[in-house]
C-alpha cells in the first residue's frame, strides 16, 4: 500500500510518500531524518500485522514546515537516499 | 532635497510612508476596505498633509504589497521582499534576515549589509501561516487580537492544539473552551503554531542573525516570545515594524530618484 | 424495513436508523461478524452472514466512543434474532475504532472503505474520494478491495463539508441546495483564484460587490474545490471505477465538476432510502468482511 503523508492546501502540494509493500522496517529512514519526523507502526496489510515507516501523526498536517530544513531538490531527502528498497519519495509543488 | 512616497497596499491596510531625504515625516494607514484605490489615494493625502509637503514637492512614488498595481500616484512597484530587505536594514543595520508577518502572508528574507536582497522564502494563500490565522483564532477565544499577546504571556504551557488550517482551528480553540482550558495557554498555542511555521522559513534560508521580525504581527508580543523559544535567538524589533513595507519602498524611491537627478 | 427517526433540527446529512434484510433466508449462517465503525460524526455498525450484509444501523456519535459503540450494537442487533454471543468476530474501525469495547480488533478506516466500497459497488471499483466533515480521503484499490494507494488531505478545510458549511453561511444558501444552486447557471464561471477558505471568502465578499450573483460565486467556488478534489485523485492515480461516498457525494455540484474535470463518470450511489445498501455504511461493512477473513484464517490455523 502507498500512503501518501502530507496534504495539499492553498499554498501548493508536499507529500512524504511511503510503499508500506516495499518497506522493510529497517528504521534507516527514521534515523536519516534530521527533524525527526519519520517512526515505525504496525499496519495491517493482507490480515496481517506489519511493521513499517511512517509520518508520526505530530508531521502529517505540517510536512511543509518540517521538510523545508532539507528542501527537497530533485526528491533527494535523507530519508530517500537513506531508503535501500526504493520504499519512500518525495512530492514538492510550491504554487 | 529628495521627498519620495512609499505606499503598501496590504490586503487589509494601505500604509504610505513620507521621506525627505531619507529622514521619515510622516506615515499614515487606513483600512483597504474593498475600494483600496480609492482608500489609498485618502491615506497618500493624509500622509502629505502630516508632513506638510505639496503633492508637487514629491519627486518619486514607489508601491509595495500585494495590491501594488492598484496603488495611485504611483511611478513604479518594489517587490516586497526587496522592501523589507531594504528597510530593515535601514532601521536595524545588524539584520541579515528580515521576517514580515503580514495579514495574509508571511515572508523571510535573508539580505546583505546593503540592504539587498540574497534570498526569501513565502508563505502565501494558507491562511494558516499569517496573521489572519491569529485574528480567527482571538475570535473563537472572544478576546480582542490586542489582547492574546499579554494574555499568552501569563501561560507556563500550552494548550494541546492541532490547529493546521483557520478553518479547523476554530472549532479546535471553541472545543477547548468547552474542555476548560484556560485563555491564555490556548493563546499560547496559537502562537506557538504560528511561530512553529516562521520559524521553519528561517531555517530554511539558514540561520542568519541578527533577525529582525516586521509587519502587523511584529507587535504582537506574544509571537515575538514564541517565535524567541522556537529560534532560540534574540529576536529585533523595529518601532513601527507595520511600516516596513512602505518605507523599503520609498527608500527605494529615493535612491531612483538621486540616482535620475545625477 | 426502514425505522427513519427524523429530527428537522438535525444536520441534513443523515437520519438515525437501522435496517433488518429479514426476506432473505440464510441457511448455513456459518460465520456471523460484526463491523463497528465509530466516526467523529456517526457511529455505524453492520452484521453479516457468511459475508452477504444482514442487517445494519447508524447514529450519532456522541461524546464518548466505548457508549457510542454500545448503542449503535445494540441497534443493529434489535430486530434480528441474534444475541451478541452469535458474533464470532468483531472489527471496530473509524475515528474512535481503539474505543470499541466489543472489538477483537481495530483496522484503519481506509482498508475497510476500500474493502466495503468493493462489497457495495463491486471488484470493478478502482477509486474512492471520501468527501467527509472534516477530511477528503483519496483511495485507489484493486478488484478485491485491498488499498494499493491512499492518500488523507485533513490538514485544510478547502472542499470538505466544513469549507462548503462556511460557504452556504456566507451565501445564506441553504447546505442541501447548494448542489443544485452551483449547477443552476448556463455557463461556467471561472474558479475563484483562492482555495483556502479564509481567503476565498474574503474573495467572495469582493464578487459580490463587483455585482456577481451568490449562484455565481458558488459556483466559482465549487469549480476551486472540483479542481483541488480532481488533483487529490489524481495523486493515487485516477482509474475507473470512480465512486465519490462521504457528506459531498450528496452534493452535485461538486460530483458533476469532478466527473466534468476527470473527463469520467462516477457510478451512482444506491438508493439507501429505497432499502439498497447505504454507501455510508462501507466501513462498518468492510470491517465486518475483514473480520470474517481474519475469523477463517484462525479457525485454519
Amino acid at each position: 500500500m502507498i500512503t501518501h503523508y502530507g496534504y495539499i492546501d492553498g499554498s501548493g502540494e508536499y507529500f512524504i510518500i511511503i510503499d508500506s509493500d516495499k518497506c522493510s522496517g529497517c528504521q534507516k529512514c527514521v534515523e536519516a531524518c534530521p527533524q525527526k519526523a519519520l517512526e515505525l507502526v504496525t499496519e495491517f496489510i493482507d490480515l496481517e500485522d506489519k511493521t513499517v515507516a511512517a509520518v508520526s501523526e505530530e508531521h502529517r498536517k505540517k510536512i511543509r514546515y518540517t521538510c523545508a530544513q532539507c528542501r527537497p531538490q530533485d526528491n533527494q531527502t535523507p530519508c530517500v537516499l537513506a531508503c535501500s528498497q526504493g520504499a519512500i519519495s518525495c512530492v514538492w509543488k510550491p504554487l | 532635497m529628495v521627498t519620495t512616497v512609499g505606499i503598501d497596499m496590504g490586503i487589509q491596510t494601505v500604509k504610505v510612508v513620507v521621506l525627505k531625504d531619507r529622514q521619515v515625516v510622516a506615515r499614515a494607514k487606513g483600512f483597504s476596505g474593498f475600494e483600496p484605490t480609492k482608500a489609498a489615494e485618502e491615506v497618500f493625502v493624509q500622509a502629505l498633509d502630516a508632513a506638510k509637503v505639496a503633492r508637487e514637492e514629491v519627486s518619486l512614488v514607489l508601491s509595495t504589497g500585494s495590491g501594488m498595481d492598484m496603488a495611485p500616484y504611483s511611478n513604479g512597484t518594489v517587490s516586497m521582499m526587496g522592501a523589507d530587505a531594504r528597510a530593515g536594514v535601514f532601521l536595524i543595520p545588524t539584520a541579515r534576515t528580515v521576517v514580515d508577518v503580514g495579514a495574509e502572508e508571511a515572508r523571510a528574507v535573508k539580505c546583505d549589509e546593503r540592504g539587498i536582497m540574497m534570498d526569501f522564502v513565502v508563505n502565501e494563500r494558507c491562511a494558516a501561516g499569517a496573521g489572519t490565522f491569529i485574528e480567527a483564532m482571538a475570535r473563537a477565544l472572544e478576546v480582542k487580537m490586542e489582547e492574546m499577546g499579554p494574555l499568552s504571556l501569563k501561560a507556563e504551557r500550552a494548550s494541546p492544539i492541532n490547529a493546521s488550517c483557520v478553518i479547523f482551528g476554530e472549532s479546535d480553540v471553541v472545543s477547548l473552551i468547552h474542555r476548560q482550558e484556560s485563555k491564555p495557554e490556548i493563546a499560547r498555542a496559537v502562537f506557538d503554531a504560528m511561530a512553529d511555521r516562521i520559524s521553519s522559513m528561517v531555517h530554511r534560508l539558514g540561520i542568519n542573525p541578527d533577525v529582525a521580525l516586521v509587519g502587523g504581527v511584529a507587535k504582537d508580543v506574544g509571537f515575538i516570545a514564541s517565535l524567541k523559544r522556537k529560534l532560540g535567538l534574540e529576536i529585533l524589533v523595529p518601532e513601527y515594524p507595520e511600516f516596513v513595507g512602505a518605507l523599503g519602498a520609498a527608500l527605494t524611491a529615493t535612491s531612483r530618484a538621486k540616482g535620475a537627478s545625477k | 424495513m426502514t425505522e427513519p427517526t427524523k429530527d428537522t433540527k438535525e444536520f441534513w446529512r443523515w437520519e438515525e436508523y437501522r435496517r433488518v434484510c429479514s426476506d432473505k433466508s440464510w441457511d448455513h449462517k456459518d460465520v456471523i461478524t460484526a463491523g463497528v465503525d465509530v466516526g467523529s460524526v456517526g457511529s455505524k455498525a453492520a452484521i453479516m452472514i457468511d459475508g452477504q450484509i444482514y442487517a445494519w444501523a447508524v447514529t450519532r456519535t456522541g461524546s464518548n466512543s466505548p457508549d457510542s459503540a454500545k448503542k449503535v450494537m445494540n441497534m443493529v442487533l434489535k430486530d434480528t434474532d441474534l444475541t451478541q454471543n452469535d458474533i464470532k468476530y468483531t472489527v471496530g474501525t473509524g475515528y474512535g475504532r481503539v474505543n470499541v469495547p466489543m472489538a477483537n480488533k481495530a483496522i484503519t478506516e481506509i482498508a475497510c472503505h476500500a474493502k466495503g466500497a468493493n462489497y457495495i459497488w463491486g471488484p470493478s471499483v478502482r477509486t474512492i474520494l471520501d468527501v467527509g466533515g472534516q477530511d477528503i480521503k483519496a483511495i485507489h484499490c484493486d478488484q478485491t478491495g485491498r488499498v494499493t494507494s491512499f492518500l488523507m488531505n485533513d490538514k485544510c478545510a478547502a472542499g470538505t463539508g466544513r469549507g462548503m458549511e462556511v460557504f452556504a453561511d456566507l451565501l445564506k444558501i441553504p447546505i442541501e441546495e447548494i448542489g443544485k444552486v452551483s449547477l443552476s447557471l448556463d455557463e461556467e464561471p471561472e474558479p475563484v483564484s483562492c482555495t483556502c477558505v479564509a481567503y476565498a471568502k474574503t474573495e467572495a465578499v469582493g464578487l459580490l460587490r463587483k455585482g456577481w450573483s451568490r449562484e455565481k460565486v458558488l459556483a466559482a467556488y465549487t469549480r476551486a474545490m472540483a479542481v483541488r478534489m480532481a488533483n487529490l485523485i489524481s495523486r493515487v492515480g485516477l482509474e475507473k471505477e470512480l465512486v465519490v461516498t462521504g457528506g459531498q457525494s450528496k452534493n452535485m455540484g461538486i460530483v458533476s465538476r469532478i466527473e466534468n474535470i476527470l473527463g469520467v463518470k462516477t457510478l451512482p450511489s444506491p438508493n439507501w432510502r429505497e432499502g439498497e445498501l447505504d454507501p455510508m455504511l462501507a466501513g462498518a461493512m468492510g470491517a465486518a468482511l475483514l473480520g470474517k477473513a481474519l475469523y477463517v484464517k484462525a479457525q485454519g490455523n
